[in-house]
């Protein structure tokens, strides 16, 4: 087996370890303080370790299954993504062409862009090219009321959910010496730190949070939470410099800048929710709401951390 | 062998409609009926009774009829084909003149046979701005037909953005099933009476989002 194979099997076989510790714990918190499923606490944090075993299961096939895995997984990731985010716009009838565009024409072009490492085409398409012909689209049908807010709620969808998000497959295409074909371990150290980075925003706060940090935004985040959070982030982040091709205090600096966009973009993603009079973006993933609720902080650091890597370590 | 295609149709059909809508759906607290009931709910599009039935647990969905319009679901070979077979829908003729046989008196007989129904009580698709259309009298009279069975309301949130009149691309989007607690025709009960209440069952379990631009 190649190196970045056995890597690979490492990290997941390390993230199972981390699974199995997290569901004794739920397991144990459970026998001791809601054995009849009554304390709300215990059941969401079990209801989540459930659910990240079924997201790590379905990012580990993809890993494995390769490029094509990998493009086809975020490509769902986006469909249901933009789906939930286009729910809460304020669209009318005059927007269906449009949005049919989005769904079938611009999210899959994207992802074969991405696929085809045609890097000069997807990076401008949708803040170009979609952002102009999208509203040329929407005005065919004459139209004008609400016209600014609805063209801006769908570029916008579009950027968040699909331009930013696939950013995370972009990252194979890069082509770093010295680190060929370990280009997926990239994906695994963003997305590990970037998640790691909310559950342990979400158990330092838990277990120290006094001061919240954005009652108006998020009533559960707390400074004790995100600097606990952030910092444990950076840690695991130069821990993992083995997997990528950075010495340990630029995968350091490189998970902490990973975190804390990850923390603003929760921030703006949940300003969303409250506008919109939701607590959460949809029901896909039990425990913790919808894919976006868990794929925010994704994409808000994915395309920072792909054009630093690109920028320094990249030949293309 | 064509029962076996039929079949494989119908998980087809619910299976598009889950991968378009991600529908779920929202129970009162006493859960789903356990007994034969009339579910009457909102009218915006061909699609809403597909999506009540792709929601409703396997064994209630094998004995649950949708009653539908006989000039749509007759149109086209295909039509008759999903209408008929696979869905087995209790086709009404709506125009008077045609109609060799009571719509309620048609209903009736299916009810007797142990199945539930699917009623719009709209009678026909809301195409306009407002939340309901008024009621017609079918609900009504059925409930007075057969007044032991419970009247359960549904509303259908959002399939209208998914697939407006008239478009043939459905936008992904996600919509809710939200069934209410029964309601059932008290004794003497006037007909405006009870069309106003079944009115306001119906709309109480309308979702007042952001999304639909207010």
């Amino acid at each position: 087996m190649s190196a970045a194979g056995s890597d690979l099997l490492l990290l997941l076989f390390g993230v199972g370890g981390v699974l199995v510790l997290a569901s004794s714990i739920g397991f144990v918190l459970k026998q001791r303080l809601s054995p009849d499923g009554s304390n709300v606490v215990i059941e969401n944090l079990n209801a989540r370790i459930n659910a990240w075993w079924i997201m790590v299961a379905l990012i580990g096939v993809a890993f494995l299954a390769g490029r094509i895995g990998v493009v086809v997984l975020f490509g769902f990731c986006s469909f249901a993504a933009l789906r939930e985010f286009v729910t809460l716009t304020n669209t009318r009838r005059a927007d269906h062409w449009a949005l049919a565009c989005a769904f079938f024409i611009v999210l899959p072009l994207q992802y074969y862009l991405i696929a085809t490492e045609w890097y000069g085409l997807y990076s401008i398409f949708i803040p170009v090219y979609a952002f102009l012909f999208m509203p040329i689209m929407a005005v065919f049908r004459g139209d004008t009321e609400r016209f600014l807010v609805r063209i801006a709620e769908v570029q916008w969808a579009l950027m968040i959910c699909v331009f930013c998000a696939s950013h995370v497959p972009a990252l194979l295409s890069l082509d770093i010496p010295g680190y060929e074909d370990r280009n997926v371990l990239l994906i695994a150290f963003l997305v590990i730190v970037v998640q790691l980075s909310d559950v342990l925003q979400y158990v330092w706060g838990k277990l120290f949070g006094k001061t919240k940090i954005a009652p108006r935004l998020s009533p559960s985040k707390t400074v004790e939470g995100f600097v606990g959070g952030v910092a444990s982030a950076t840690l695991i982040g130069a821990s993992l410099w083995w997997i990528t091709p950075f010495s340990a205090l630029q995968a350091g600096l490189l998970a902490f800048t990973i975190a804390i966009m990850g923390f603003f973009g929760g921030l703006v993603m949940s300003a969303i929710k409250r506008d919109r009079g939701v607590k959460d973006w949809g029901h896909l993933i039990g425990g913790h709401g919808g894919l976006i609720d868990r794929l925010d902080s994704v994409v808000f650091s994915a395309p920072i951390f792909f054009h630093i890597v690109r920028y320094g370590w990249s030949l293309t | 062998m064509k029962a076996l295609f039929t079949k494989a149709v119908a998980v087809m059909i619910v299976v598009f409609a889950r991968a378009v809508t991600a529908v779920r759906a929202i129970w009162p607290e006493s859960g789903p009926p356990q007994r034969q009931c009339i579910y009457f709910a909102n009218h915006s599009s061909h699609g809403d009774f597909i999506l009540i039935w792709s929601v409703l647990p396997p064994w209630m969905r094998v004995r649950t009829r949708p009653v539908a319009g006989a000039d749509y679901w007759l149109k086209s070979k295909l039509n008759r084909f999903i209408g008929c077979d696979v869905f087995d829908a209790v086709l009404i003729e709506r125009d008077r003149e045609k109609r060799a046989q009571d719509p309620i008196e048609v209903m009736s007989g299916v009810l007797d046979t142990g199945a539930s129904l699917i009623l719009f009580p709209e009678g026909t698709r809301n195409e306009t701005e407002a939340r309901l259309l008024p009621f017609r009298s079918g609900l009504y009279n059925l409930a007075k037909a057969r007044p032991g069975i419970d009247l359960v309301p549904v509303w259908i949130d959002n399939l209208n953005r998914v697939m407006p009149k008239g478009e043939i691309v459905p936008i992904p989007l996600i919509c809710t099933v939200t069934f209410g607690e029964a309601l059932t025709l008290q004794p003497e009960e006037a007909r405006e009476t009870f069309l106003l209440r079944a009115t306001d069952a119906l709309l109480a379990l309308a979702p007042k989002h952001a999304g639909d631009g207010q």
